[in-house]
């Protein structure tokens, strides 16, 4: 873009809107920057500099390990749940059949929750004594007793998986059914007649129109899914025992519960360090798609 | 320029409404959960707007754990709240910030006779006070009369262990599965009833401001806390519970004993609220044989002014109108009040005579949190530990190891 030359009455054009963002994006940035590296705090002092201190004392700490971890678990189970699912799903709905626009429409109902609503309505399912998922189990046979869901850390991470899996995979379908769409039929009706069998045509007519918007659905779920707070601040605040406290839950407490400001900015650039990388393989994948469509 | 902007908007709709006068508004902050209902604070804010027609108050509810950091937050943002409700634990903390403006010169010679002497530990500290006290709260032992007498129980139990006792009898009279229920989700709920147990035992938080609750009866609370958890006498479920969760296992009868704050007796006591209506029995909560008869935490709440408050005088006027007497005295169902006559007005305790007598040992052993400003960091650390030693990820001794050492104490 930059290598195409411009004249000065378009970069003059161009100056109030890069005024605009150094003050709403750069700015902010900046000052963060400068607040990660003080022991200022919340209220009351501003703090002195105190160069990396934050950021060596963050990374080895307990709490940030152990939240970090969390947070990968989350994210790579989640999203790649949604992935199969979602694809799954856009094939389905791909057919021809009676419904099959309601069933579409249906589909985007738990995307277009918000999400307070969603972690809510699932913290009512897993409610240890009253919740809709301990009945199913026990009157299908396969629990014998109401267990608590959220109260036990080996179940409390995949009961919030499932939770975002629900709300999420919908997206991906949509974004899978919409490239599913732009496959050729003439190329599909000619794989049938030359003999390839299902798998055979989804692995080479429809995968190669697929990957492209898959990849864009699985960074852009990654980024989302990194960031998560409200889900999982509503349903299990962390619990138990911290075992599902995110990155995004640490900062909070770390800069507001605890006033930490300084320590809790060197948290949040970590954070934004860790999505721009994925950021970045985002844009590469799609200027690579974009030159293989051209 | 934002505030004349504002006094503009408020002429303007003064103008559109029915009244022409100018109106001043507070801001204040309160909670959805237990204590006084929205329904109540509402009523009682509304009687203080038709005493002032020139003030209209938006009321503002968040969970407990909501209230701590709007009041934080607002304060860095520059301001927003003229009245907030904070907990017995925060003075400390939001002295050292600034955060609330010290009032101690508005308290009245009639304020100071009149109210609970417990009642001003949560507003006061290091000799100023930061509010009025408005919520006189402790947790009580809340019993099912009913199951207590199947299971041949006549008094309520006096001791913890007489509780084990009791709760095992119930269980294996089969009246309830799991006889005990608290709330022990990672929350400052789980500290409120390790304080409770912790005060029993005769234990301290802290020593000369280092951790000491991983020794003695802090160390006692959490193996009580323990075995009553692996024996199956406290309702397994405790650990992801909240106060609100206690309540409803408790009214729908699936529990004979309950931990809970002074808003229960009477909702657990109403028959379109709850299936054990009229079994309610309370108590205070038990003691330990040997250091105490009975045991109490402190969960009292201020109404206080944050000193980014536009008009502290005003907010100063409600705030007194909340707290006064007669006010108090209407609501006394879900909180009772903080003035010591009420507690002799038989308008007041009649109906929950159990509850005040409780209440009148329980309030005498009110025992606190501790009053630090690293608090937060401390009671989360300690609700990780609680949480591990429940689950058996750790023994107890190395959970509140743990916590003391995580409490950045």
């Amino acid at each position: 873009m930059f290598s195409e030359r411009m004249s000065p009455r378009a970069l003059l054009l161009m100056l109030p809107l890069v005024l605009v963002m150094i003050a709403v994006i750069g700015w902010p940035l900046v000052d963060t920057i400068r607040l990660s590296m003080t022991d200022a705090r919340l209220a009351g002092t501003s703090g002195e500099f105190i160069g990396a201190d934050n950021y060596t004392k963050t990374v080895s700490s307990r709490n940030f390990q152990s939240a970090f971890w969390a947070t990968m678990r989350f994210s790579v189970w989640s999203v790649l749940i949604e992935l199969v699912l979602g694809v799954l799903v856009a094939l389905l709905l791909n057919q021809r059949f009676y419904g099959r626009t309601l069933l579409r429409a249906l589909m985007i109902l738990p995307w277009a929750l918000p999400t307070v609503v969603n972690a809510t309505l699932w913290r009512l399912i897993y409610n240890p004594e009253y919740g809709a998922l301990n009945a199913l189990l026990t009157q299908i046979g396969m629990l014998d007793a109401y267990r608590s869901w959220l109260g036990e850390p080996s179940s409390a991470m995949t009961a919030l998986i499932v939770a975002d899996v629900w709300k999420n995979f919908p997206l991906v379908a949509l974004i899978a059914l919409a490239a599913l769409q732009a496959v050729p039929k003439d190329i599909r009706a000619a794989a049938i007649s030359d003999g390839a069998n299902a798998w055979k045509r989804f692995r080479y007519v429809i995968m190669p129109y697929l990957i492209g918007p898959l990849m864009v659905a699985l960074v852009l779920r990654t980024i989302e899914a990194f960031k998560v707070f409200d889900l999982i601040w509503i349903m299990t605040r962390g619990g138990p025992a911290n075992s599902t406290r995110s990155l995004s839950i640490l900062v909070y407490q770390e800069a507001f519960a605890f006033q930490r400001v300084g320590s809790g900015a060197s948290l949040a650039l970590i954070i934004t360090l860790i999505i721009t990388v994925l950021a970045v393989a985002y844009l590469m994948i799609m200027r690579r798609f974009a030159g293989e469509a051209r | 320029m934002t505030l004349k902007l504002r006094a503009a908007l408020m002429a303007a709709t003064a103008l559109c409404g029915t009244s022409a006068m100018a109106e001043t508004t507070l801001n204040a902050l309160f909670m959805a959960q237990a204590a006084y209902s929205e329904d109540d604070i509402r009523a009682m804010t509304a009687s203080f707007e038709s005493a002032h027609p020139d003030v209209k108050i938006n009321l503002e509810f968040v969970p407990y754990e909501g209230l701590h950091d709007k009041t934080v937050l607002s304060q860095g943002a520059g301001g927003g709240y003229d009245v907030v409700l904070f907990d017995v634990i925060w003075p400390a903390e939001y002295s050292e910030n600034g955060i609330l403006l010290d009032v101690s010169d508005k308290i009245t010679e009639d304020m100071k006779a009149g109210i609970l002497p417990g009642a001003w530990t949560t507003v006061d500290y290091d000799g100023k006070s930061y509010g009025m006290p408005w919520i006189l709260d402790t947790k009580y032992l809340f019993y099912n009369k009913d199951m207590l007498k199947q299971a041949g129980i006549d008094t309520p139990p006096a001791t913890w262990a007489e509780l084990q006792e009791d709760a095992q009898t119930i269980k294996d009279a089969g009246l309830v599965d799991h006889p005990i229920v608290w709330s022990w989700a990672q929350a400052e709920a789980a500290i409120c009833d390790y304080t409770t147990l912790l005060s029993a035992f005769g234990g301290d938080f802290l020593k000369e401001g280092a951790p000491e609750f991983q020794t003695g009866g802090g160390l006692d609370a959490l193996h009580y806390m323990v075995d009553s958890y692996k024996s199956g006498l406290t309702n397994p479920n405790s650990k992801e519970f909240l106060e609100e969760d206690v309540r409803n296992v408790f009214q729908n009868g699936d529990a004979a004993f309950a931990l809970n704050w002074t808003y229960m007796y009477n909702l657990a006591n109403t028959s379109e609220e709850s299936k054990v209506a009229g079994n309610v029995g309370v108590v205070p909560a038990p003691g330990v044989e040997g250091s105490s008869s009975v045991s109490a935490v402190n969960g009292s709440m201020g109404l206080g002014i944050p000193s980014t408050s536009e008009n502290p005088d005003l907010a100063w006027d409600y705030i007194v109108h909340m707290t006064s007497q007669p006010v108090q005295d209407t609501y006394a169902k879900l909180s009772l009040p903080i003035w010591k006559s009420s507690y002799e007005d038989t308008a007041v305790t009649a109906g929950q005579e159990e509850l005040i007598d409780a209440a009148s040992k329980s309030l005498a052993a009110m025992y606190p949190r501790p009053m630090t400003p690293r608090y937060q960091e401390m009671s989360m650390a300690l609700q990780q530990g609680i949480q591990e030693a429940l689950l058996g990820m750790a023994s107890p001794e190395d959970a509140l190891q743990g916590a003391a050492d995580n409490s950045g104490l």
